[in-house]
């Protein structure tokens, strides 16, 4: 395992005037689940385009298992794309779509139909070889696409926001599907998407992008709970940032803290060694089903934001509290130092 | 609130009335498809079925299939035939090869911009008189003249007849047949095209597998334009065919110097026929939904 399935070096990519991907340096290892995650136009699919081989850099290498491809057209590279849209071909039954890269290969007929045949049942799709795509459902077609990527068994899968056309609960099912098949085959997932809970949740590591550059790489833990910047503080989940003033008359320290709003918890003691308390009015409840976010201006300036679970409380109970003064604590430890340049 | 004018009064009168609304709407168009083009294809017809006295040169409007008799027997009518036949295909075939490539590139390679200025570049000739057009060419392939030339010196060009024909017929219909392949092109989506390169097909089995089967509809709707258009010409011909008949020429002939009208119509059924015949044909192929 001495080299990364892909390396990135000093990777750019300008269109016209705008600069997409402002240099990036990145070791995705073997095997990975690797998560790409940002707004839109933070540059991601535009890397995952360069991986693929759909994009020439402007600037800088992409290595794939040592061996440099940067100028490789995409045939030439041991890589598959899942598309966004699918791209499945429409004249072509599921069947034909699964073998097309064993058929473009030249791979035997025999083959051909075992290999598709046992890449459809990973997907859950068997039986369904005689359909056309157009007779699926977006789901459906997300594991054909899934599938024909598969069954070429490449090094490294590419997955740009595969799941952004499904609604929330398909999304939910196919993210677990998903991070299972990654298990079962073994192979690097390059994942590109701009929701963090998706991200958070399948990962083993996650590069959150931010206008062309990667702010923060590192696991979903790490960067959901000691983010590296504030943009990702900011970016991934809700933060309470406090900085300059604020800082200094809440935390009595210099410099930029985020605190998740779950880890706020109401009333509570005075502050302590290990508590930090604060006294505000809670200008809104919004009532989210198994949680309730309360919106806090404290006395000493900030408009934070605190996560109450639904535990007990009803939602007269919560509502009951707009406009009243109310008494926020956390403990230190929850308090963490953003560093405001890029680690 | 002023009280509703005649106008508004219609207006909900005909809301109420939606029959009379339709028959309203469709009357001129009904018009136009039964009277006009319908009503002078019966004619046609009918016509056909008729005859003229050789010696007075009247119509003879007594039902007979003579004219259609010497068609179907006569050995010069099955030869012009299958010439109008094989010139239309050539056209087609000839502009499916020219467009194929010059859709794709207007479609998927240049720019926006340039896009725009092909299309600019292709519909113009469209405005300019077809006459002009023709005789351009005439001047182009006259002994000595440009194409001559192009080939390596006078008499050395394909000079005026059966090629020139078909040279200029493929140059004429060209565009009929580059704007609904780009349209298709267009339709067909880039992720497509990089799917195929992903999974390791290069450009000419993407171009087989995948962009040829999803724009068969598009190539055959040009296809109805340029074979029609070319099976009913009979100015081409006249100016740069030299002596080549097509059917269009006899039509042509029989209408003016013979003066035989009956059996202009009953050949005119011959083009209508083949249509006839090749629009069945390609109906299933989702081709009419493309024009």
């Amino acid at each position: 395992m001495s080299e990364p399935a892909i390396r990135l070096t000093g990777l750019r990519k300008s269109f016209d005037a705008v600069e997409a991907v402002a240099g990036i340096d990145l070791d995705i290892a073997d095997g990975e689940f690797f998560s790409m995650l940002g707004p839109s136009g933070s540059g991601k699919t535009t890397v995952l385009r360069m991986i693929a081989g759909f994009e020439l850099p402007t600037a800088g290498t992409v290595t794939l298992a040592g061996r440099d491809v940067t100028r490789l057209a995409p045939f030439d590279r041991d890589v598959n794309t899942v598309f966004q849209d699918y791209a499945l071909f429409p004249h072509m039954t599921v069947q034909q779509n699964v073998e097309y890269g064993l058929r473009v290969r030249k791979v035997a007929r025999a083959e051909r139909r075992e290999r598709a045949a046992a890449a459809l049942r990973t997907v859950r799709l068997e039986g369904y070889g005689e359909r056309r795509p157009s007779a699926l459902s977006g789901g459906q077609r997300q594991r054909v696409a899934l599938a024909r990527a598969l069954v070429n068994r490449p090094a490294v899968l590419l997955l740009d926001e595969p799941f952004g056309a499904l609604d929330l609960k398909l999304r939910e099912e196919m993210q677990v599907e998903l991070k299972a098949i990654q298990r079962e085959v073994g192979i690097t997932f390059v994942f590109v998407t701009h929701d963090q809970q998706e991200a958070l949740t399948m990962s083993d590591r996650v590069a959150v992008f931010n206008q062309g550059r990667i702010e923060q790489v590192d696991t979903p833990a790490e960067v959901y709970e000691r983010p590296g910047t504030p943009f990702v503080a900011g970016f991934v989940g809700t933060s309470n940032l406090f900085e300059g003033e604020t800082a200094h008359a809440v935390l009595g320290r210099e410099g930029v803290f985020s605190v998740r709003p779950e880890k706020i918890r109401l009333g509570g003691a005075p502050a302590s060694a290990e508590e930090i308390s604060a006294a505000g009015q809670v200008v809104e409840v919004i009532y989210a089903g198994a949680a309730t976010r309360f919106v806090v201006d404290l006395d000493a300036g900030p408009r934070v934001v605190a996560m109450q679970q639904n535990h007990q409380t009803s939602p007269a109970d919560v509502a009951a509290l707009r406009g009243k003064p109310i008494r926020l604590t956390w403990r230190a430890e929850h308090v963490v130092a953003v560093p405001v340049s890029p680690r | 609130m002023t009280a509703p004018s005649t106008l508004d009064r219609l207006s909900s009168w005909l809301h109420r009335h939606s029959g009379v609304r339709l028959a309203g709407l469709l009357s001129a168009p009904l018009l136009w498809l039964f009277v006009a083009y319908l009503g002078s294809l019966a004619v046609l017809f009918v016509s056909a079925l008729w005859t003229v006295n050789s010696f007075t040169g009247d119509l003879v409007r007594e039902p007979t299939f003579a004219n259609f008799r010497t068609i179907l027997t006569e050995e010069v009518y099955r030869t012009v035939t299958l010439r109008s036949l094989g010139v239309a295909a050539a056209v087609t075939v000839i502009d499916v090869l020219i467009a194929l490539p010059m859709a794709f590139f207007m479609a998927k390679v240049a720019s926006p911009r340039g896009r725009r200025l092909l299309v600019i570049a292709i519909l113009t000739p469209l405005w300019a008189s077809y006459l002009v057009k023709a005789y351009a060419w005439r001047v182009m392939l006259a002994n000595g003249g440009p194409v001559d030339w192009l080939f390596g010196g006078a008499g050395n060009g394909p000079g005026y007849g059966l090629t020139a024909t078909v040279l200029v017929l493929s140059y004429l219909w060209l565009p009929y047949m580059i704007l609904p392949i780009y349209a298709g092109l267009e339709r067909l989506p880039d992720s497509l095209l990089e799917a195929s390169a992903d999974l390791g097909g290069r450009g000419g089995r993407t171009f087989r597998s995948v962009v040829l089967p999803m724009i068969v509809p598009s190539v055959i709707a040009g296809s109805i334009f340029t074979f029609s258009l070319s099976l009913g010409d009979y100015i081409t011909v006249q100016i740069v065919g030299g002596k080549t008949q097509l059917i269009g020429n006899l039509v042509y002939a029989n209408i003016g110097a013979a003066n035989n009208l009956p059996f202009s119509a009953a050949l005119a059924t011959i083009p209508v026929l083949i249509m006839v015949i090749y629009l069945v044909a390609v109906r299933r192929s989702g081709a009419l939904e493309e024009l």
